[in-house]
């Protein structure tokens, strides 16, 4: 077959320059001259067919699409899949996907040049690429018909799998596709306008893995079993930083099943024939841990620090950098007085709390890995396990599997729990699988939490009620500080969305910093990531500034948007859709709360209708508005906006991780509680229409729903919210 | 040590010590893996079964208390079970790695209560925890397979009005985005 698309034709051997290139990757260091998706890729195999590395065709004319992202709930296979067949003109009940295999240069998130999942950017960032890719392969299969029937491409018609001619002429896929495998695919091939699609759009667009996860059959890296595999499970340190002094493993070597225990740089592993009997080995170890660098911190302690800092208090040598400057700074600090409003946000720890716990399956075989997992960022988890056994980091293998949930979890720096597997396969070597299995308290406990966060505003009102100045203090961890991939100006995970707010762009006079203190405590992108809290802070003071002028909220809104412009516009879209969706007045006893937020790209706007059940918020109806550029999949953007709604409701109802003398407090649902049936709102999902690119889905319905709840208890009770969660078992 | 369970309506002898919890042996020792490991504390539900009919957690369920008793797992439903068929219609699971306990609970509610109201909902299924975020998905699922109309608590609007047209969009787009109701109000 040819190799049609121009990409790297599988590899037998890794080259010279390949060897050179894993070498200074071994060491840490990059190589000029080299793209990233080259150096990641070094080593690797992938076969990819005469379709591209997208499309396959199996010989009955069935279509499957490979996808580059992981589906861990999103929905995003759907949309993938429906992209593709869109283009193809695929019979939709014939189109399969699959997770693709990793590599860089071929699967490689095309915002971020690394094959990762997140950031809501798998439809946005595939868009282009798989419309390509799906009318590039219809070319070839009009092609190969025109030649075959001697007539002009032109004439060819393709529909549901089968191809067309106006003489009457047809064939499936499955008779074309030996011929059409031999065409030369076109460098650019002409896309649909989409007016005429028929897929995009509907609601034929639906999960193709429904029936695999309603029957228990859909596999998840939990369900790897593999002959002869261990299972792992760690005992890590009670604190953030501190490392093993030493081990006693008699007794936990005596526990039938166990069969052997080994140090790794994490903790201390047991590894045994069952989970059971790994975990009981793990009861029976003992181990002495040194503490000296660890984080001792109470988390109550570092929100004080936070708030020291930016009430002026911190450490001299700390640096403030600004995210949003215009006017005179200091006329944000100054004035007096009625038209003065001031307060603070605090925002805790969140754990992800994904359904599966964190786990991997490992084969290490001297320095191949093959890793089998449910993998959020293949790229970064070669890089890590490469680092490991020193090999290129494309020679490791990857299958990605479905996770049970990652909310951002399962993609970090450090590729954490996926290194831990690969520490512990290593040392049982001889390429026998290990399974490492955290608990739900291993995974509670580990961290690569959403920041502890504190907000600082100060806002003046001008004369009509608007703010005049508006200056805004964030202090946080940071995400990215000490990644590969080092912010350039202020942690954008940090400030995004009170960065780039339509509010501040009609405020007149802004004076917005941000300081980035450090702690022991690991932190990551959480679902919608700085929206979590900046969402909160905007829209919540928005409500507040609105009473404090004496003006409707809805209207305060809309006026701000205005004066905001461009940057205003579809805010204003989504308000008016959401409100008018809403009707004219909430269910006797309910009362109403709104929060307008752009994430992703994607702006939600939320009407949320709350009431107070033994003095508790109990969310009912929730309508929501979205504009999302093109929707490729309205089901599953209803989907994703009903769970991005429960799960933003869940952290700022219950969502808290506190430690104490910097071990966690929490360590199951029974102490970090959740949302469950009985709490859970009902979600209506109103989609603004659009021609513009798909923009994202699977975040921006979560950091709504909170403000708009604050903002219901605000007309209810008059008192703000200034600290989350909303329900807390201490003050 | 061996012991024999009943499981699916099959007899099967197993090694695991009594005190294992069946989670665990469903899962490594019989392959059984639809069953999932959620919390190990009963606190999530995804390791949900029927014994005797009943919704058990099996995580928390030593072998040993099982001598005799009737233990059904998720892969007994067979896959054309009347809830597996309308959790499809609604696609209701996300990342899915609840669900087989979500249906599991669902199942031994509609066993015994043919018509659950509401509260009868909430009391079965509360106690399965879903990060995702389907609740609304699966009470609307559990109802159509009770043969109940589902009812939502707000009226779901007219499909038709769903998209709100204007002037700069394509109004071919604006027509099929708008062109479901699912999801909406359910």
């Amino acid at each position: 077959m040819n190799a049609p698309f121009k990409t790297p034709s599988p590899q037998d051997g890794v080259s010279r320059r390949d060897v050179v290139v894993g070498a200074a990757l071994v060491g840490g260091a990059l190589l000029v001259g080299c793209s990233p998706a080259d150096l990641m890729s070094a080593g690797s195999k992938v076969d990819v067919g005469a379709f591209g590395p997208f499309i396959r065709f199996d010989p009955d004319g069935a279509v499957t699409v490979l996808s580059k992202h992981i589906e861990f709930g999103q929905g995003n296979h759907a949309g993938l899949a429906a992209i593709v067949a869109e283009e193809l003109d695929a019979d939709w009940s014939r189109v399969k996907v699959v997770h693709a295999p990793a590599n860089a240069k071929l699967y490689g998130n095309k915002g971020l040049g690394i094959q990762l999942t997140g950031g809501s950017s798998a439809i946005s960032n595939s868009w282009e690429q798989l419309r390509t890719a799906g009318a590039g392969a219809r070319a070839m299969f009009v092609q190969a018909a025109a030649t075959k029937w001697n007539v002009p491409a032109g004439e060819i018609t393709v529909k549901d799998s089968v191809v067309g001619h106006v003489s009457g002429k047809s064939a499936g896929f499955a008779e074309l596709i030996p011929d059409a495998a031999k065409i030369k695919p076109p460098e650019a091939p002409l896309l649909k306008d989409p007016k005429t699609f028929t897929l995009i759009g509907t609601d034929r667009v639906r999960r193709k893995d429904s029936l695999i996860k309603s029957t228990g059959q859909a596999r998840y890296t939990q369900d790897v079993q593999l002959p002869d595999m261990l299972v792992a499970v760690v005992a890590h340190p009670p604190r953030f930083g501190a490392t093993v002094k030493s081990f006693d493993a008699d007794a936990a070597k005596k526990v039938a099943g166990v069969v052997d225990v080994h140090q790794i740089p994490t903790g201390v592993a047991v590894v045994a024939d069952t989970t059971f009997a790994a975990r009981m080995g793990r009861e029976a170890l003992k181990v002495e841990w040194d503490e000296g660098k660890a984080e001792t911190r109470s988390s109550a302690t570092i929100a004080q620090q936070w708030r020291d800092i930016a009430a002026g208090k911190g450490p001299t040598d700390l640096k403030w950098e600004a995210f949003d400057s215009k006017g005179d700074a200091a006329a944000a600090s100054a004035g007096k007085g009625a038209s003065v409003f001031e307060t603070t946000y605090d925002f805790p720890y969140l754990a992800h709390a994904t359904m599966e716990p964190m786990n991997c399956v490992a084969v290490v075989d001297g320095n191949h890995v093959k890793l089998i997992h449910g993998s959020q960022a293949q790229t970064l988890d070669q890089m890590a396990a490469a680092k490991i056994v020193k090999a290129l980091p494309g020679s490791v293998e990857v299958e990605t599997l479905y996770a049970g949930g990652s909310f951002g979890r399962r993609a970090n720096f450090q590729s954490d729990y996926v290194a831990e597997c690969v520490h512990v396969a290593q040392k049982v070597g001889g390429g026998r699988p290990v399974k490492l299995i955290w608990t739900r308290e291993d995974d509670m406990r580990a961290g690569y939490f959403r920041p502890l966060v504190h907000h600082a505003v100060r806002v003046t009102l001008d004369e009509d009620g608007y703010p005049a100045t508006w200056r805004h203090r964030i202090v946080s961890q940071s995400i990215m500080k000490g990644s590969p991939m080092p912010a350039k100006g202020p942690d954008q995970t940090a400030v995004e969305g009170a960065s780039g707010s339509p509010y501040l762009k009609a405020t007149p006079i802004v004076d917005a910093q941000l300081a980035l203190p450090e702690a022991g405590v690991p932190v990551l992108w959480w679902r919608s990531v700085g929206a979590t809290h900046t969402a909160f802070v905007m829209e919540h003071t928005i409500d507040q500034l609105a009473r404090k002028a004496g003006k409707d909220p809805v209207d305060y809104r809309r006026a701000l948007y205005a004066k905001a412009g461009s940057q205003g516009a579809r805010h204003l879209a989504v308000l008016n859709l959401a409100i008018e969706k809403a009707g004219p007045a909430s269910a006797a006893g309910w009362t109403r709360g709104v929060a307008v937020h752009e994430s992703f790209g994607s702006v939600v706007a939320q009407v949320a209708e709350v009431k107070l059940v033994d003095g508790h918020p109990r969310v009912g109806r929730v309508v929501t508005a979205i504009d999302c550029g093109v929707a490729v999949s309205p089901d599953q953007i209803a989907a994703q906006m009903e769970g991005g709604t429960c799960y933003g409701l869940s952290a700022a109802l219950y969502g808290e991780i506190t430690l104490t003398d910097g071990a966690v407090d929490q360590s199951n649902f029974d102490t970090y509680r959740v949302l469950r049936m009985n709490e859970a709102p009902t979600v209506e999902t109103y989609i603004v229409p659009s021609a513009n690119p798909p923009s994202g889905v699977g975040e921006p319905g979560t950091p709504v729903i909170g403000p708009a709840v604050a903002n219901a208890l605000l007309a209810i009770s008059k008192a703000p919210t200034t600290r989350l969660p909303f329900v807390r078992t201490e003050a | 040590m061996t012991a024999t369970l009943d499981i699916n309506g099959k007899a099967v002898t197993v090694k695991a010590d009594p005190e294992t919890p069946l989670l665990w042996v469903l899962r490594d020792e019989l392959g059984l893996t639809g069953t999932k490991f959620g919390c190990g504390m009963a606190q999530c539900g995804a390791c949900t079964v029927h014994v005797n009919g009943d919704p058990v957690r099996s995580c928390v369920t030593p072998i040993a208390a099982l001598s005799g008793a009737k233990i059904a797992t998720i892969e007994s439903l067979g896959g054309q079970h009347p809830l597996q068929q309308v959790w499809v219609k609604h696609d209701v699971p996300q990342c899915g790695y609840c669900q087989s306990g979500q249906i599991m609970s669902a199942a031994a509610l509609l066993a015994q209560t043919k018509s659950p109201s509401d509260e009868d909902i909430d009391n079965a299924m509360s106690g399965n925890i879903c990060r995702c975020g389907t609740y609304q998905r699966i009470r609307a699922a559990i109802k159509e397979a009770a043969g109940l109309a589902a009812a939502p608590t707000v009226a779901a609007p007219p499909a038709a009005a769903r998209p709100v047209a204007s002037n700069d969009v394509d109004d071919e787009i604006a027509a099929a985005s708008g062109s479901t109701s699912r999801g909406v109000g359910q």
